[in-house]
């Protein structure tokens, strides 16, 4: 039964949550749609946590994105030990990244009273989902090893039967407890994704890089002449003088 | 010819005494909120002195404005690639201790501390932390300091002088001083617009203010980075940035923004100026000391017919042609030329122009003794104690010319109008000095009177704004609008997370 519950409702409903949320809060909050920065209070001690961790997850994902979408290349690929080796070091790197980031950024959040002032509940929770996620991360990578090539053959299969409306949790059942742990992690953080600052990942500026530097907003139309719709007023004002 | 309309002003430095009546006017109207406690949208610095932030001036640590990258203008704190390469941490963002840490103190201690042999005290609490705090720095920590090798020697415009000139400065008995009161300039060629990664900031297109959306700032800080005058703010308790907003809604309704209002020494000037959008991207290209000279030669004569042609076409009206011909700005910025950009070499072209000031007047030491009584009366330019590169280094990027002509026009109109009011200077030096910058008695008679003895009506010349047009022009039905007037937003400027 709470196989059930984790592995098929929990998914479905953070993903559902995720987003009629992240819209209904774009479409109605956008103020807050960002992560409230912290730069300004605290800046030496944020580069060595903000750097690290946005390198380190944006890789550990990229690696999680690219297993889930080409497993069997994955598989091949691996499949001389030298890349496997390569490939295995590549992730621990970017999860050791993320690790050190994010424990620097936890420290830094309790340590440093001005960040504690801006700090809310739902950043303490988006704080901790993601330290455990990302200790449970490397904690795989280091202890189970081979990850890339069984992340391939047993997480992927269940993660595309989700994606087909066909769950079968067949292939993940035989996974170490740490394992379930961070599938588990991982829709609690879809989950609480839309409520917390991680919505700033929705807004990233690409479109600076194609924009013009300056912008000009009218809040009339250029195109028709001022004064004729009050062209009788302007009249009435000369007369009156 | 893309003529268009620029809210300019004029401070008239000579004029000013000092008081912080319009930073705080400005800071009970707009930034008395949480987050927004350090922001200083109107700020008056002492010069020589670092001013706010903390030698702001300094762009090889904040890296504000544009560089001049041969004829290819690029921001100086990176290309737009870097830029968002560095989203995750900004190098160059100006933190709070180059302000300065917001405080209040604990009064209710003087009323409720128990009876004791101690007088009550009302330690300073930080309005961040809500903890007790050290103060060691306010927004005005040098204020009247000035000459003082403490805080004004690390001034970074005191560069352009010698080691002589500097050791002068600073003998206690030529301390100088003048004040340098600053809002947004309301650039045409904006960096915080250029670096906002959103695109989050714009210039309104009919008046040229330049305004932060608040529903589209996502926090990225950058723009507290690019502007050369730092004032950009972040404000870190909405995780907005927020900046001078020009009054826009006192100006919609025909009233002098707050700072104006208040002016005790009636030194601010409004007015509209007209220019020409095309021939901006050539006057950012020139070198530093034709800066001023092409900044002038964008904004154009509003009696010239072809001008006005040309402004009716991009749908200018009348009446704000009316009020351009009216403007007081264009009188000291283009006619008489007095007033100068500050810092051109930045290049964003501000909109605020400053008359220098034509400090002091009188008095020098003599063998220790403070002597008033100069046989010159008023003492020429030339023995200015405040050299003229200091002056020439804040409002025309270094060319001396400028700044030369405007103070012997200034000093020019004072022996004028002593020679009329008192008579006692003779009237050749008097012709001599007006010959000098080729003035007459006619243009002497109006500068005197547009500086002495304006009206409100003559200092704040706000061309109308037409919103109600603006409304007319975008909207089919305006019937649908009637009777839903508000403005702002429906829900507090607050986040939860």
């Amino acid at each position: 039964m709470h196989e059930y519950l984790l592995y098929i409702f929990l998914p479905y409903m953070a993903v559902t949550i995720l987003f009629v949320v992240s819209i209904y809060r774009f479409v109605k909050d956008r103020f807050s749609y960002s992560s409230l920065s912290s730069q300004f209070l605290e800046s030496d001690e944020l580069f060595y946590g903000s750097v690290p961790w946005h390198i380190g997850i944006i890789g550990a994902l990229t690696g999680h994105l690219i297993g889930f979408l080409f497993p069997a290349q994955v598989l091949w690929f691996n499949s001389v030990p030298v890349r496997l080796y390569i490939l295995e070091i590549t992730g621990l790197v970017f999860g050791l990244m993320a690790l050190v980031g994010i424990v620097s950024l936890v420290w830094r959040r309790l340590n440093t009273p001005k960040i504690w002032a801006v700090t809310s509940i739902m950043d303490l929770v988006v704080l901790f989902l993601l330290l455990a996620q990302i200790f449970l991360g490397v904690y795989t990578a280091l202890f189970y090893r081979w990850g890339s090539s069984w992340y391939a053959a047993s997480a992927v299969p269940y993660l595309r039967s989700l994606f087909t409306f066909q769950p079968d949790l067949a292939t993940i059942a035989p996974l170490p407890i740490v394992v379930k742990l961070h599938i588990v992690g991982a829709f609690l953080i879809l989950l609480v994704f839309p409520f917390s600052r991680l919505v700033h990942m929705f807004s990233i500026p690409i479109s600076y890089l194609w924009r013009p530097f300056q912008i000009v907003k009218w809040n009339w139309d250029r195109k028709t002449i001022r004064g004729q719709y009050t062209r009788g007023n302007t009249e009435i004002a000369k007369n009156a003088k | 010819m893309d003529v268009r309309l620029q809210t300019s002003m004029v401070f008239h430095l000579d004029k000013c005494i000092g008081c912080h009546t319009c930073s705080i006017a400005c800071k009970n109207i707009w930034t008395d909120r949480k987050g927004a406690e350090y922001m200083w949208w109107n700020n008056v610095e002492t010069k020589p002195g670092t001013g706010y932030p903390t030698a702001w001036e300094d762009q090889s640590k904040y890296k504000g404005g544009w560089e001049e990258n041969g004829g290819n203008p690029s921001l100086k704190m990176g290309s737009k690639n870097s830029r968002l390469l560095n989203i995750f941490h900004n190098p160059d963002l100006p933190k709070l201790d180059d302000y300065y840490e917001p405080w209040t103190y604990e009064y209710e201690k003087l009323f409720d501390a128990p009876e004791g042999s101690d007088q009550p005290t009302a330690r300073p609490i930080s309005m961040i932390t809500g903890k007790h705090m050290e103060v060691e720095a306010g927004p005005n920590w040098d204020d009247d300091l000035s000459g003082s090798p403490v805080y004004a020697a690390n001034d970074p415009n005191l560069d352009s002088l010698t080691e002589e000139q500097r050791q002068e400065l600073f003998d206690i008995e030529r301390l100088v001083f003048f004040y340098l009161p600053r809002i947004c300039n309301h650039c045409l060629n904006p960096s915080c617009v250029a670096a906002c990664p959103s695109g989050a900031i714009y210039k309104r297109g009919e008046d040229g203010i330049v305004l932060i959306n608040q529903d589209k700032c996502r926090a990225w800080r950058m723009c507290v980075t690019a502007c050369p005058y730092k004032k950009t703010f972040y404000n870190w308790s909405t995780g907005k940035s927020e900046k001078c907003i020009l009054c826009f809604p006192r100006l919609e309704t025909g009233q002098a923004p707050a700072c104006f209002h208040s002016c005790v020494g009636r030194i601010r000037y409004l007015g509209g100026l007209l220019y020409d959008a095309d021939k901006l991207p050539s006057s950012v290209q020139v070198p530093d000391g034709q800066l001023v000279d092409a900044h002038r030669d964008i904004i154009l004569d509003p009696k010239d017919p072809k001008v006005r042609e040309a402004a009716r076409k991009n749908g200018i009206d009348d009446r704000t042609l009316e009020a351009v011909e009216r403007s007081p700005v264009y009188k000291y910025v283009m006619e008489w030329k007095l007033a100068l950009p500050l810092h051109p070499e930045f290049r964003t072209l501000p909109m605020l122009f400053y008359v220098p000031p034509m400090l002091p007047v009188m008095a020098k030491a003599t063998e220790g003794v403070y002597d008033t009584a100069n046989d010159e009366l008023f003492s020429p330019i030339e023995k200015a104690r405040l050299p003229i590169e200091y002056m020439a280094s804040l409002f025309s990027a270094g060319n001396v010319d400028h700044v030369t002509l405007s103070l012997k026009k200034q000093y020019a109109v004072r022996l004028f109008k002593r020679l009329e009011t008192v008579g006692d200077v003779d009237e050749k030096v008097v012709q001599f000095a007006m010959n000098e910058c080729n003035m007459t008695a006619e243009e002497a008679e109006t500068i005197y009177r547009l500086t002495s003895l304006p009206t409100m009506d003559e200092r704040v010349v706000i061309p109308p704004m037409h919103r109600e047009e603006a409304l007319q022009m975008l909207n089919d039905n305006m019937w649908e609008e009637k009777g839903s007037a508000g403005l702002g937003k429906r829900q507090l400027p607050v986040r939860g997370n």
